[in-house]
């Protein structure tokens, strides 16, 4: 299977003050096309770290991020910026969308930064709602949403720019265990059947066992292999 | 475009703050209009002033007379083409609040001195024949529904007659407008010699004189030329271009365009302080918001242009109200009695231009630094605070 994403002797250091805190130590990771990673661990081992440098938010002090053939420890945040917009989708724990924008205009947001026109735009988000079961909810305001419809809405969102790539920080983890099913068997089917590669962050062992694979990371280095 | 959707929903997100930084903007730029119009008013006088007309005044004060005498010597001065005068009158009509300017003039001279005042011949010569006639600008006949033919008493608040009464009678005997688009036409004119013959004191006197040079003659040298003549008399005078004796009129008044001016950069401070707070604690309340756009992959510059925008367009939505209510407030001031103070109270397509200007440019101040706090935010810093 094709490699999407390569992460080769990766290194985080943040600093606090005078203090060196080294988040990753020289990791290397290689993510398969259409892979589903789960990726697990204590809080501060690094996990959250990794999934930003998988998506272009963070830069590494040393090593090389390439995801789809673009070295992102290169860009500059303007190329990243860009590069987001077409290529990852992130979902979040807390869901983050808008409270001013209906479920629909929420979904639109990324398409804004095309070309498309308002019709376009409406048509795409109207489809990505469609795929996660929404589409009654599309006039709806994020406080008008369950949690779990949130979380379908913030997926929809992920993937109306159609990318290849789909990172989830505890996607969850903010959700009671029969919707948390529901979201990772939705994220199961972008996985299977649209051919999403899917790196998710996790805590819930439960979680990840939705994954085709699970990494545990623990001091700022892979330990462990685990198959699904 | 597309983005206006998107701006104009983050400007409404917390409806009464916003309603009240708009109503705060828009008394500012109501403000603008109101105190931009009178500035005008007081200013346009100077604007259409006829460069070849000198007026000769009193060295000491406008306010004291010249002698009727001195017609002749500044009509034999060299350079001097014509010569007419003014006085100023000061009454009311049925009431002390329906004030106008009144000035008694010889009519003839007045009119060939003041060639923009457009009025038929036969008006003209009505008036001319008729001692108590008087002519009214267009826009005091609209206001106060005068028409050729009707007899007006004019109460005085400084001339008395010679009987001891303060009414003056005259006839309406024509209705003049002018060619000046700035110009004004919200006063009356009279027969000197009825209010020389008529009036119990000040008799041989009047308020100014008015002259147009000769063609090719140095106005500086003509008006020496006056002065010298005059030098060491008991009316000493001091003959100015009609654009400076505009402006010292207005001074008396005191600097209005200062006084403009300061009001103006008060309210506007103040205006650039709230709004400035406004935008700075929209952003603050949704740095998570703007790390999600980022993470959306909007650029920084989008991300400053966002909030830019929503700062301008606050200041467009309260300035725009609040420069309309002022154009419709100038409007009625100057159809009302009150209009008869402020002849030529208008707002001006430049104003309009330069409000809008200040607009776009105030919410520029209010918005840049809260702007480029959005800008400049770490995605992983924001999305890891919440």
């Amino acid at each position: 299977m094709d490699v999407l994403a390569e992460l080769k002797g990766v290194s985080r250091v943040y600093r606090k003050g005078k203090e060196r805190v080294e988040v990753l130590h020289e990791l290397d990771l290689q993510i398969p096309q259409g892979d589903f990673l789960a990726l697990m661990g204590p809080s501060g081992s690094g996990k959250t770290t990794l999934l930003n440098l998988l998506g272009g938010l963070d830069k590494p002090t040393g090593g090389t991020v390439t995801v789809g053939g673009a070295e992102l420890s290169s860009m500059s945040n303007s190329q990243l910026s860009r590069w987001r917009s077409t290529n990852v989708g992130f979902i979040f724990q807390f869901y983050n969308l808008l409270p001013v924008l209906t479920a629909r205009k929420n979904v639109e947001l990324p398409l804004l930064l095309t070309n498309m026109g308002g019709a376009e735009r409406t048509r795409r988000a109207d489809i990505a709602l469609s795929i996660v079961g929404l589409s009654d909810r599309a006039k709806h305001y994020p406080r008008e949403m369950s949690g779990g419809q949130e979380q379908r809405v913030a997926i929809a969102r992920a993937i109306v720019s159609d990318p290849t790539l789909l990172l989830c920080d505890e996607p969850t983890g903010d959700l009671d265990r029969e919707t948390a099913d529901e979201i990772l068997k939705l994220l199961q089917i972008l996985n299977r059947d649209h051919g999403k590669t899917i790196v998710m962050v996790t805590h819930d062992a439960q979680a990840a066992e939705y994954a085709s694979r699970t990494l545990h990371v623990d001091k700022g280095k892979l330990e462990s292999r685990v198959a699904a | 475009m597309k983005f206006f959707g998107f701006i104009w929903k983050n400007a409404w997100r917390k409806k009464v703050r916003t309603t009240l930084t708009i109503l705060s903007v828009l008394v500012a730029f109501l403000l603008y209009a109101l105190l931009n119009s009178i500035g005008y008013a007081f200013k346009s006088g100077a604007d259409i002033a006829d460069a070849e007309r000198l007026v000769v005044i009193d060295k000491v004060s406008l306010i004291n007379p010249l002698p009727i005498s001195y017609q002749n010597k500044i009509a034999a001065t060299p350079g001097v083409e014509s010569v007419t005068y003014a006085s100023w009158f000061g009454g009311y009509y049925q009431d002390p609040s329906n004030q106008l300017p009144q000035f008694p003039v010889d009519p003839a001279g007045y009119f060939a001195m003041y060639p923009e005042l457009k009025m038929p011949s036969e008006q003209l010569e009505a008036w001319t024949n008729n001692r108590i006639g008087m002519v009214v600008g267009e826009e005091v006949a609209a206001q106060y529904g005068w028409k050729i033919g009707d007899r007006v008493p004019l109460q005085a608040t400084i001339w008395t007659k010679t009987d001891g009464g303060r009414t003056w009678e005259f006839e309406v005997e024509g209705i003049f407008t002018t060619d000046d688009p700035r110009g004004s036409t919200g006063y009356m004119l009279f027969h000197h010699d009825y209010f020389e013959e008529a009036r119990a004191f000040g008799k041989g006197t009047v308020g100014w004189y008015v002259l147009r040079i000769a063609g090719g003659a140095n106005p500086v040298e003509v008006a020496n030329a006056v002065d010298e003549q005059f030098a060491n008399s008991p009316n000493e005078t001091e003959t100015s271009t009609e654009q400076a004796f505009v402006e010292s009129f207005s001074k008396q008044f005191g600097n209005i365009a200062l006084i403009v001016t300061l009001i103006l950069g008060a309210v506007f401070f103040t205006l650039l302080l709230v709004s400035g707070n406004t935008m700075a604690q929209s952003v603050r309340e949704r740095i998570s918001e703007l790390a999600v756009l980022k993470t959306l992959g909007f650029t920084d510059k989008s991300v400053l242009g966002i909030v830019l925008s929503e700062s301008i367009l606050i200041m467009l939505m309260g300035g725009l109200l609040g420069v309309g209510i002022g154009w419709m407030l100038v409007q009625g001031l100057a159809r009302s009695p009150l209009g008869a103070f402020l002849p030529g109270i208008y707002l001006s397509p430049q104003a309009i231009i330069l409000a809008v200007l200040m607009m776009a440019a105030a919410g520029i101040v209010a918005g840049i630094f809260p702007a480029l706090k959005a800008m400049r935010l770490s995605i992983v810093d924001a999305l890891a605070r919440g």
